[in-house]
């Protein structure tokens, strides 16, 4: 294990050493910031809009008993941003790009790819990691915003049309601007950015040692979306401290 | 069209005392060789032997435990020296990039270096298609392709490098006979026009006696011979002959006045 941590730093700091051949990867970038968008669209709209709709129809009626039904927007609000949003879209971000990542750089190196590049003087981090890394550094906050306002949404379609809650549309957003602030919404980046560099390093490192034919491209795939979400996860709970400590 | 194309430029290539392992396994035990400028040098021998491993030591893929690798008389452990030499490598298995066309894929050295403008990388990638006799499959993806039209792709995206050292691992495998044979004559008809140092890797037996200048056995990362090919035929080591006489008699060296 501290191996694969001492590959991924490595990759990290090696990755980082070549910024300056961003513009140059511009092509590859745009490439795969449409596959990223392309794949997790649609299934982040899914997921987000039903994540906010389940917290509200949990959370709804227990607070209507109280009378504090206008409190779920903040609550909806609150969780989405600073929550669930981040990991939810991290996650899935895991499943469907990094494991897309594991497996393409995988048979790259199965299949000698990556040797055939390294015969012709070419970077396979420069070629390969960077531009997938920016891409998903880039994708992940951006999906991760997307995803807080469809779960805004989401909350509020229940809030308004579920008969044991019945909090109108303008009163859950009302109450729900009260309580989120730009901080709020800083945080959410912040920790998907951080969220985003996991899952891209992580994935590359795994398609990069990857041996053995295509059953070492299925172990690394496995291998990436599994120790994603663990990095993940791990990394929420001290990156929620530290946020704590610094509000 | 003056392109990268077009110069005679062979290298000298000196292996001395190589040894590699892996784990517990010796893979090259003490290899050394020369290769000489514009030679063809064929390294054969059964599979396992080690011939692939030697073959990706001597362009860089692999860091020896001992010995060296000198182009030039430079050492090619060096980066920077190895940075400063044209070489290539065709590969067993093609590995052209899944993700790309062919000519994508044959242009890729010099689209990434930044080599020439994207109209001529064009016209040289149409080129180097053209002398293997590989045209109008430009836009298809290597999986569209069969097994002799990916290493002849291959070679193409060797050719446009301009390379002074090109190494063959295998060129003539999983390909049925007359495809091995045009693949075999590209090879030779390249190294005769244009004097690229050539090592080749293979256990084609018929390939081998058809192309080299000089062949090389290998038996168990040791080198047991290395000589002309009428000298390896003669040989009376009993493993030689035993090697050489599995599929019948080995093929003679044609001519090469007619080329």
């Amino acid at each position: 294990m501290f191996q694969q941590i001492g590959e991924i730093l490595v990759l990290g700091w090696q990755t980082l050493g070549r910024w300056r051949l961003l513009w140059r990867q511009r092509g590859k970038i745009a490439e795969q910031l449409f596959e990223i968008g392309n794949a997790s669209l649609l299934m982040s709209c899914v997921l987000s809009l039903f994540i906010g709709g389940v917290l509200a129809l949990q959370s709804g009626p227990v607070l209507a008993e109280r009378g504090l039904a206008s409190a779920i927007g903040q609550l909806v609000g609150l969780s989405m941003c600073k929550e669930l949003a981040p990991v939810m879209m991290s996650i899935l971000i895991a499943g469907r790009i990094g494991s897309a990542m594991a497996a393409e750089i995988g048979s790259m190196k199965v299949y000698q790819e990556i040797d055939a590049l390294r015969t012709m003087n070419i970077d396979p981090i420069a070629y390969l990691v960077l531009p997938r890394l920016t891409a998903v550094s880039v994708a992940l906050p951006l999906l991760v915003v997307f995803s807080i306002l469809v779960g805004w949404l989401g909350g509020a379609l229940v809030a308004a049309f579920n008969h044991e809650i019945g909090v109108p549309m303008a009163v859950y957003f009302s109450n729900l601007k009260q309580a989120v602030d730009s901080a709020d919404v800083f945080n959410a980046l912040f920790k998907s950015s951080v969220f985003a560099l996991a899952v891209g390093l992580v994935s590359c490192q795994q398609g990069l040692s990857t041996i053995g034919g295509p059953r070492g491209i299925g172990r690394s795939v496995t291998k990436a979306v599994v120790n994603s979400i663990v990095l993940i996860l791990v990394l929420d709970y001290f990156l929620t401290r530290m946020l704590l400590y610094l509000d | 069209m003056t392109t990268v194309l077009e110069s005679m430029n062979g290298v000298r290539l000196e292996v001395s005392g190589l040894w590699r392992s892996f784990g517990e396994r010796l893979v090259i035990q003490g290899v050394s060789f020369r290769v000489d400028p514009g030679e063809i040098f064929v390294l054969m021998g059964p599979s396992g032997s080690g011939k692939s491993v030697l073959l990706k030591h001597l362009i860089g893929l692999e860091e020896p435990d001992g010995g060296e690798i000198r182009i030039e008389n430079r050492s090619i452990q060096n980066p920077a020296v190895r940075s400063q030499y044209r070489l290539a490598m065709v590969f067993q298995s093609g590995a052209l990039l899944s993700s790309l066309t062919v000519s994508q894929n044959v242009g890729l050295y010099l689209r990434e270096h930044r080599i020439q403008p994207a109209k001529e990388i064009e016209q040289i990638v149409r080129h180097s298609l053209a002398l293997v006799g590989l045209q109008g499959v430009e836009d298809q993806y290597p999986a569209e392709l069969s097994g002799g039209m990916i290493k002849r792709a291959a070679i193409a995206r060797a050719l446009v490098v301009n390379p002074q050292l090109i190494l063959y691992d295998e060129p003539t495998s999983e390909l049925d006979p007359l495809m091995a044979a045009k693949v075999g004559d590209e090879i030779e008809k390249l190294n005769r026009r244009r004097g690229v140092t050539s090592v080749v890797v293979t256990h084609d037996r018929e390939l081998a006696f058809r192309i080299a200048d000089r062949i090389a056995v290998i038996q168990e990362g040791r080198i047991l011979r290395i000589g002309a090919p009428p000298e390896i035929r003669d040989d009376p080591d009993p493993f030689l002959q035993k090697f050489l006489l599995a599929g019948g008699n080995p093929p003679q060296k044609p001519n090469h006045n007619s080329l």
